[in-house]
């Protein structure tokens, strides 16, 4: 290969190889147009698969698992305390969950005849883009699909990330388990790997910003997990801001609350940020927003014509589920069929202990929103199935139009609420009424009942 | 990096049988700082450069919006590429001659140049204003289909499941205008296909005037009728395929006889001039034409035919709107004719041909053909066109069947001429003959209409001084 002459003609061209870049050419193969990826890494799976859900699920279940082991005692069961090996425990998360998945996807998209080139994209103008790295080449392209996603934010005025400082990747890595760890954000991922680390043997402590854990969500659904945190976490700091972080070599000091405190690490989890500089956008006609996201329609085309985006590129709510959904849009779309994103829920997991899991309306929405709804709840307390798991702190609440009876609205706390809120966000997304649920055949003992039992409720 | 400025510049609206309605310029205007450049706006699909014709201002010209810059030629049309924006043109980066990508700087505008409050207003969806045509014939047919029955609802999503509101964009149906029947007022699939039956809403424009029939009837809108095409085969099970995309032309030929042929029901009357005479005519002038510059073809005079015919029977010179249940004739007679190139067929249109003198008709028909031959064609060539003369005499056949250039309501097709035994008086004799076929919309005329106006149209033909004369 002559460096940097050899030019590739293809229908589509996908930057980034996540959800969102993998759908979207996945589909457009079965579309018969022709698709290369291009992603620094030279893989599919992106920052779920690399350093997002799936590695953080790997050791949730790890930290589930010693959780249980640890409650067995009330049933009379005791396996002593846990002897952790971290080097296991890394090759299984990488090799066994990761590298299995990934392999998985480079067959799908060998099968599918995707080739994905290594490097980084830079647009060059509306209809090519210059692939710099390992296989510099130049693409033209009917169309592109910009699925760069996102990244840790930094935590402003801190020091940059350090072997002491980690950002939520570095912290999947797992480099230790440190004995004092300060958890900055109290969002889903500060809470996700909080509890994680705790579990493994850390004393946690974690500060949040705002008065609350997973600021936005309905209170009455956080408050199960912030009991259990509040157990779990040395401590909790809310309404605090971090003043001050010094790596002083053998630990960091950080300053909150009038007070200075030093840990083995810190982990900065205040949120991700899109990324979308660097790829000579502003060669096309590409529109971004001052945050970086990048605009789209409804079809995931931008104000240029033969560009697309999707993903966490394009905005809130950076989630892996709703870049797959969008990559498949923008992939009809581009094949000229009449997909638009026209979705009303895209459902939000807390994988924690207990899970959060909500979608649609919240009730928090639609009082900002000066809308009447009706709720119904059902607390797991009652529930036959949480007895005999030994859980019953979770509950499951539906948000209703009080006219219609339509559901708008779906929340559940508890263990296993993320595969329960599939049901809500069914219900939600096909305009289901309660009474459509309340009238369905749901198992029994299952924990799905209490979507059924909370719809009874509204009954007459 | 956002586009400041998106305009569509022309849109090309009724062209002709092979129309070629495609052709849309949109100006792009990159307004980051200033100087602020203007580039080659997007030409449409398929095409990627063009080449300077003219250029209409100077360095140094303060130019009004909407001005005229440059002519490009692309390999379809020539079109006129006006200003953005009005300000003082700093730069021209171009020269005529000169082949320029779409994307590439034409134009620099100094300090001053400001959009216009139209300009801003169309800013507001840039995406919008550059997303390219609806795809298939029944977006395009059904865009904004209404009932009247709903009022628009503007809070949240509407009650759907995933599938219905595909089916929805799929139908080109508007979801928030459409009543649902459902449970919680949920829209069902039935709702949604019955909302793409039922008729569009009148057009928001203020009507033509009506002429004063001695009864008074009331318009109402016709209904509807959608067709959804099948899955193809695969044709892999029985052996190699290979898949050809098609060429923006054929695709606009494609889509538009789709929309013809399924919109409207045809029916075709046959008849046969004896153009011995108008024969004998046109070769006794064919020197004396010659010396004036024009050489005399049949063409000409079956123009000039029509076009007087048409004015015996100006229904087959209109346009029918469904919508408002009304048949909107036109006053004036601009007749399309066939011409086939190398890239398919397009139909250039000669204006006014009731006005114009035979002469005239025959010169302008011979430059237009050319012209549309060479790719030259303008837009205005192409397009308000009332009637359509395909002439396939040429390629030999006995007759044909030509599909209406919708929305017009009416095709002459004309086929060889041959000498013929004919009986007249008893005798055979050898007659020269041309075959016709009027194919005309069935619901604007009847059998016997499409008869007596072909019979208007022979009788010209096998009468030349009445043909003249104007009789």
């Amino acid at each position: 290969m002559v460096m940097g002459d050899l030019v590739r003609e293809v229908d589509v061209a996908v930057i980034g190889g996540g959800p969102g870049g993998y759908a979207a050419a996945f589909r457009c193969a079965d579309l018969g147009l022709e698709t290369v990826v291009v992603d620094a890494g030279k893989r599919l799976g992106g920052a779920c698969l690399f350093e997002g859900c799936i590695p953080s699920k790997a050791l949730l279940h790890v930290a589930a698992v010693l959780g249980e082991a640890e409650r067995a005692r009330e049933f009379g069961v005791d396996f002593g305390p846990p002897r952790i090996a971290l080097d296991p425990l890394r090759k299984w998360k990488s090799e066994r969950v990761v590298g299995k998945l990934a392999r998985g996807l480079a067959s799908v998209a060998r099968g599918k005849s995707v080739e994905v080139v290594g490097g980084r994209a830079v647009f060059e103008d509306s209809r090519s883009l210059r692939v710099e790295g390992d296989e510099p080449q130049k693409i033209r392209f009917k169309h592109a699909v910009v699925a760069t996603g996102s990244q840790p934010a930094a935590l402003p005025g801190a020091p940059p990330a350090s072997d002491r400082i980690l950002d939520s990747t570095a912290a999947l890595d797992l480099p230790d388990v440190p004995e004092r760890l300060l958890v900055i954000g109290g969002g889903y991922i500060g809470l996700e790997l909080g509890q994680v680390y705790a579990a493994l043997g850390s004393k946690v402590s974690l500060v949040e910003m705002t008065d609350g854990l997973l600021p936005g969500v309905d209170r009455d659904l956080v408050l199960p997990l912030a009991r259990r945190c509040e157990k779990a976490f040395l401590a909790i700091h809310l309404g605090t801001r971090v003043g001050d972080l010094r790596d002083v070599g053998g630990g960091v000091q950080a300053s909150f609350a009038d007070k200075t405190a030093t840990f083995d690490r810190v982990l900065v989890a205040v949120g991700r940020r899109p990324q979308s500089d660097g790829l000579g956008l502003e060669a096309t006609r590409v529109g971004v927003t001052a945050r970086g996201f990048i605009e789209v329609d409804e079809r995931g085309r931008t104000a240029d014509r033969h560009v697309w985006a999707v993903g966490d590129v394009t905005g809130e709510p950076m989630l892996a589920h709703r870049a797959l959904r969008q990559g498949k849009v923008v992939a009809e779309a581009i094949a000229g069929r009449p997909a638009a994103f026209d979705n009303v829920v895209v459902p939000a997991v807390v994988f924690t202990d207990p899970e959060v899991a909500w979608c649609g309306l919240t009730e928090r929405e639609a009082e900002a929103a000066g809308r009447p709804v009706k709720v119904a709840k059902f607390a797991w307390a009652a529930s036959g199935r949480a007895a005999t798991l030994g859980r019953a702190d979770g509950f499951t609440k539906l948000v209703v139009d009080p006219e219609t009876g339509r559901v708008l609205g779906v929340g559940i706390t508890g263990p296993g609420a993320g595969e329960l809120i599939a049901e809500g966000a069914l219900a939600v997304e096909t305009a289901m009424l309660a009474e459509d649920l309340a009238l369905t055949i749901h198992a029994h003992p299952t924990l799905s009942e209490t979507l059924m039992e909370a719809a009874e409720t509204l009954l007459r | 990096m956002a586009v400041d400025q998106a305009q569509t510049v022309t849109t090309a609206g009724v062209c002709a049988i092979a129309a070629y309605a495609g052709v849309r310029a949109i100006g792009a205007y990159n307004g980051r700082a200033m100087p602020r450049a203007f580039v080659l706006p997007d030409l449409g699909e398929g095409l990627t450069e063009a080449e300077i014709r003219q250029v209409l201002v100077r360095e140094g010209d303060v130019v009004r919006e909407d001005a005229p810059l440059l002519e490009v030629e692309t390999d379809k049309a020539t079109v006129e590429i006006p200003s953005p924006i009005g300000g003082r043109v700093e730069r021209i980066h171009v020269a005529p001659g000169q082949t320029v990508k779409v994307g590439q700087v034409l134009v620099t505008f100094g300090d001053g140049g400001a959009p216009s409050g139209k300009q801003a207003a169309d800013t507001l969806d840039p995406t919008r204003t550059l997303a390219p045509e609806p795809k298939t014939m029944v977006t395009d047919a059904g865009a904004a289909r209404q009932t009247t029955s709903a009022p628009a609802r503007t809070d949240g999503p509407v009650p759907a499941t995933p599938a219905t509101r595909r089916l929805a964009r799929e139908l080109g149906v508007d979801l928030r205008t459409v009543s649902g029947t459902g449970p919680g007022g949920r829209v069902s699939d039935e709702d949604v296909r019955t909302a793409a039956a039922a008729p569009p809403p009148a057009a928001g424009e203020q009507p033509p005037a009506r002429p004063s029939a001695e009864t008074p009837v009331v318009a109402r809108p016709l209904a509807r009728a959608s067709v959804e095409p099948p899955p193809l085969p695969k044709f892999e099970q029985y052996g190699p395929i290979e898949r050809q995309p098609l060429s923006h032309l054929r695709r606009t030929i494609a889509e538009r006889m789709t929309l013809s042929a399924t919109l409207v029901p045809h029916v075709t009357h046959f008849d046969r001039a004896d153009i011995t005479d108008l024969d004998a005519l046109i070769r006794r002038n064919l020197e004396a034409g010659k010396a004036r510059g024009v050489t005399l073809t049949l063409t000409s005079f079956l123009l000039k035919a029509v076009a007087q015919a048409l004015g015996e029977h100006p229904h087959f010179n209109a346009s029918l709107d469904p919508a408002a249940g009304e048949l909107i004739v036109k006053r004036y007679v601009h007749l399309g004719v066939a011409v086939a190139t190398e890239r398919g067929l397009i139909v250039p249109v000669i204006r006014d041909v009731d006005r114009k003198p035979l002469l005239e008709i025959q010169r302008e028909l011979g430059a237009l053909a050319s012209r549309t031959r060479e790719g030259k064609a303008t837009l205005d060539d192409l397009r308000g066109g009332t009637f359509t003369v395909t002439n396939i005499g040429a390629l030999g056949g006995t007759g044909a069947i030509p599909i209406i250039n919708y929305p017009e309501v009416a095709i002459l097709g004309v086929a060889r001429g041959r000498e013929e035994p004919l009986v007249r008086d008893g005798a055979i004799v050898p007659r020269l003959l041309l075959p016709l076929s009027l194919t005309f919309d069935h619901r604007v005329a009847d059998g016997a209409d499409g008869a007596r106006f072909a019979s208007a149209i022979v009788h010209r033909l096998e009468h030349p001084d009445a043909l003249l004369l104007g009789f």
